[in-house]
């Protein structure tokens, strides 16, 4: 498949001008569990022409419920894991992985610049830890962060919200892994498609959740 | 009378800090924004709350 072969398939499917915004459009995405991994093979087939991708962690059996990972790729890095997924998902897309933990001190740096950020941490503390950091220190930044997906109770009750202009939040607010519920794969991807649809919507230039 | 969340609380006076304290969240799994500005933890203990702020609580759970 050449590269005039994939702009031409989305070109017919999204039609000139939002293939070009996609194309055009780069995304960070934050932890590929199963929020980030669902939302990253998203933006990929949607034509994202660059997406940065941050983990610290690798690939583990108990991944395997609900995170776009495979069998022989346990043990992996999950940035290289997936980043390989991608590439034959979208081989023109750039992807630019990086193995870190991202912090209050390295998120100024390493997200500089990136217009569209995803925060798809797991653990509570650290989804509020990133949405300050970028909200305060990366003024030019939209973030589209996500809280509460667990168990099995109704898709219907996840949704986007827009908090600030430059702050939107999906998931029910709700279900807490922490109160025993597990992490099911199609209610975690209901979460990672709103936040992926939210992201594609900003970068062709809409802003209502 | 401060906005919290949509209800009105008598929360005039008090410091960010206490609210969350009163209210039984945990800063470290909330984000604060007071009139659309976020309020950084740094600054909890010591921003207060005036009669009319309008502020929001985003209270994050687990899971990803």
């Amino acid at each position: 498949m050449t590269r005039d072969e994939w702009d031409a398939a989305l070109t017919e499917r999204h039609g000139k001008a939002l293939h070009e915004r996609f194309s055009a459009g780069c995304a960070a995405v934050c932890g590929l569990g199963g929020l980030g991994s669902n939302i990253a093979i998203h933006l990929a087939r949607a034509g994202v022409g660059q997406l940065r991708l941050f983990d610290f962690d690798t690939v583990d059996i108990s991944n395997l419920n609900r995170q776009q990972y495979f069998p022989d790729q346990l043990g992996m890095e999950k940035t290289a894991a997936l980043a390989q997924t991608l590439r034959r998902i979208a081989p023109y897309c750039k992807i630019i992985a990086q193995t870190v933990r991202l912090t209050p001190e390295n998120i100024p740096v390493l997200l500089q610049g990136i217009p569209v950020i995803c925060e798809a941490f797991d653990r509570a503390d650290q989804k509020a830890m990133l949405t300050e950091t970028v909200l305060t220190q990366l003024p030019e930044a939209c973030l589209v962060a996500a809280s509460g997906m667990a168990g099995l109770d109704s898709a219907n009750a996840i949704r986007t919200r827009r908090i600030l202009p430059r702050f939107y939040l999906c998931g029910d607010g709700q279900s807490d892994i922490a109160d025993g519920m597990g992490l099911i794969s199609a209610r975690v991807a209901v979460c990672a498609a709103h936040q992926a649809n939210m992201i594609l919507r900003l970068l062709a230039g809409e802003s209502e959740p | 009378m401060v906005k919290v969340n949509g209800a009105a609380l008598d929360a005039d006076g008090m410091t960010v800090s206490a609210l969350l304290a009163q209210e039984q969240y945990d800063e470290k799994r909330v984000v604060v924004e007071c009139n659309l500005e976020i309020v950084p933890k740094a600054q909890y203990a010591e921003t207060i709350l005036h009669d009319g702020d309008t502020i929001e609580i985003v209270s994050f759970v687990g899971g990803g």
